[in-house]
């Protein structure tokens, strides 16, 4: 593992420590932050100081104080939400390859409509109808990101099922959970993990985005989506403010397709192009 | 009938189909809710009376199928029912949405699709040289951008800073044409920088996967000049990929433009979309998203049509 990492390219081994450093921020916000997340000590707008290292939001809270603790709500969430949809969309997909026939040919239907329509718009039908909280949001997104899951887990799992192997425990007489734990999915993780990286960018620029509109996580909850929306009226006043939790959002999202982008690389069979 | 206009009618009738089955989703989507939607609409306090005339206002006192029938069929004759937030008819205000809407799309497509050509034609071309590095970086970088941060840092520079451009695009039906493209650029501008990146990647990945192949090759060990193999042996055969990435990143436009109008106060779809929502005015969310998802898969369809076509191969498959 430490040879594989210090023989990364140079892009990957910055996503990588930037990465740490997010991790870092968000497991320990409560002792890095200086004020609370949610406590209003100044007034709206204050300019930055020394007190305030990046000034104050639109009803006086500490700026640098939210976006540390955003790095926990914003990264947490998004995570949970790739980890459930990697739960039904693995789950799902495996079962669809082992079992074949009409399972297979159902749930495949299924996801192709589903992903014919662009998941925002069916995210923001879904959270008219159930309304705006973290949890109806972590389960819709979850769910329609699943479909991509599926077709990855699916399609690799499918090239699996086929090998003497898997033939081998299935005539032994093992069980279906043994065969998917044991038999596919070690054979599959190379694929899933790269997959999962690119599915947490997309979840996480997705959540940030729904945030951003007002419909994702719901103040006073610091998240860096929603906190671009409450101080946006800043950048007119040529204030770089609103920019910071964006930039941040960017910044991961760079680090890990980095990362991803070479693991695609690791698992292509070290490929040129 | 020949094998073509077999299969694309194939085609066409699978999207017929698809749309058929979207319209049910989004139609019954509302029934997913546990218990009633009106209680969750209007809360625990609502009268009776007020939960009876809601329900009737929005068809629920009607079984379910004929409520869909009389749905679709309004949707087909251009009847889309009334705002539960405004009690307007949505028909009246949501075509100059859809219009403005298309017009920022087309703007955005217009500039992005000839560039994103020509530099992904560049980097297939030259890979692996160091323009090729650069753009796999910058584009790799961009397209981990959120758009609303494209976005504010092109309103900081070009509007704030420079003001070149205003920052709020309040287009309306009686301006110029050219003043609504000059107020559309801004946000026209942020798209392009959205999808570009998409497109670029994808032009060079086909390219590269064309120039790859045998009969290249044995062009090019026949002496053919390197001009001449590109204009004669790749492009005939790359426009099926061309068109199917313009295509598919124009669906992706359709999508991207939500986020963009809500940052310019553009009086596009996609704002009217953001803003049913959190009114949760439910027929107009219904209809922004029947008219999204139809765009959405008639593009997708173009670009299956457009590969077969094209595509000898795919034509008469063994």
């Amino acid at each position: 593992m430490g040879k594989l990492i210090l023989g990364a390219p140079l892009s990957a081994k910055i996503g990588l420590l930037i990465i740490l450093c997010y991790v870092f921020t968000a497991v320990f916000a409560p002792w890095i932050a200086p004020y609370s997340e949610t406590a209003i000590v100044g007034s709206s707008y204050e300019l930055w100081t020394e007190q305030f290292i990046f000034g104050t939001d639109n009803i006086g809270r500490d700026m640098l104080s939210r976006l540390i603790f955003g790095a926990r709500n914003t990264i947490g969430i998004a995570f949970a939400t790739v980890i459930i949809a990697f739960l039904i969309g693995g789950v799902t997909g495996m079962l669809a390859a082992i079992l074949g026939g009409w399972y297979d040919m159902a749930i495949s239907r299924l996801v192709d409509i589903l992903m014919a329509v662009p998941s925002l718009i069916f995210a923001l039908l879904l959270l008219t109808i159930f309304g705006t909280s973290v949890l109806s949001l972590i389960l819709i997104i979850a769910v329609l990101d699943s479909t991509r899951v599926f077709r990855i887990s699916r399609s690799a799992a499918m090239n699996v099922v086929v090998m003497e192997f898997v033939e081998a425990a299935r005539l032994r007489g093992e069980g279906m959970w043994w065969v998917i734990r044991k038999e596919v999915l070690p054979n599959i993780m190379a694929p899933l993990l790269a997959e999962f990286g690119l599915r947490f960018c997309f979840v996480f620029l997705f959540i940030a985005a729904l945030s951003f509109l007002g419909l994702g996580i719901q103040p006073p909850t610091a998240d860096w989506g929603s906190m671009v929306r409450e101080n946006a009226p800043l950048i007119n006043y040529n204030d770089i403010t609103p920019l910071l939790p964006a930039a941040a959002i960017a910044g991961l999202t760079v680090a890990v397709n980095f990362v991803v982008d070479w693991m695609l690389h690791l698992s292509s069979g070290l490929r040129s192009d | 009938m020949s094998s073509l206009t077999k299969v694309i009618l194939q085609r066409l009738g699978l999207g017929v189909l698809t749309l058929f089955a979207v319209s049910l989703i989004i139609a019954f989507a509302v029934e997913l809710l546990p218990g009633d939607i009106t209680q969750a609409m209007l809360g625990q306090s609502a009268t009776p009376e007020t939960v009876a005339a809601f329900r009737a206002e929005i068809g629920l006192d009607r079984p379910a199928h004929i409520r869909y029938l009389q749905w679709l069929k309004g949707m087909l004759t251009g009847d889309m029912g009334r705002s539960l937030a405004s009690k307007r008819e949505i028909t009246e205000f949501i075509g100059t949405r859809l219009s403005n809407t298309l017009f920022l799309g087309g703007v955005a497509a217009a500039i992005a699709v000839p560039l994103a050509l020509f530099l992904g034609l560049l980097a297939a071309l030259y890979r692996n040289s160091i323009y090729d590095r650069i753009v796999n970086l910058t584009t790799l970088t961009s397209i981990s951008f959120p758009e609303f941060f494209v976005a504010y840092i092109l309103i900081l520079f070009l509007s704030v800073k420079s003001g070149i451009f205003p920052g709020i695009s309040n287009v309306s039906t009686d301006l110029a044409f050219g003043d609504k493209l000059f107020r559309t650029l801004l946000p026209a501008l942020t798209l392009t920088l959205v999808v570009l990146a998409h497109m670029l990647r994808m032009t060079r990945a086909a390219i590269i996967n064309l120039l790859s192949s045998p009969y290249i090759e044995m062009a090019h060990l026949k002496g053919v000049r390197r001009f001449r193999v590109i204009t004669h042996h790749a492009l005939p055969n790359a426009w099926g990929p061309i068109v199917n990435v313009i295509a598919l990143n124009l669906a992706y436009l359709v999508v991207g433009v939500v986020v963009v109008e809500v940052v310019f106060v553009y009086p596009g779809l996609g704002q009217l979309l953001v803003d049913s929502v959190s009114k949760r005015d439910l027929p107009v969310v219904q209809a922004c998203a029947m008219i999204f998802a139809a765009v959405y898969i008639l593009l997708n369809l173009l670009s299956d049509i457009v590969s077969i076509v094209s595509n000898p191969r795919l034509l008469h498959p063994r």
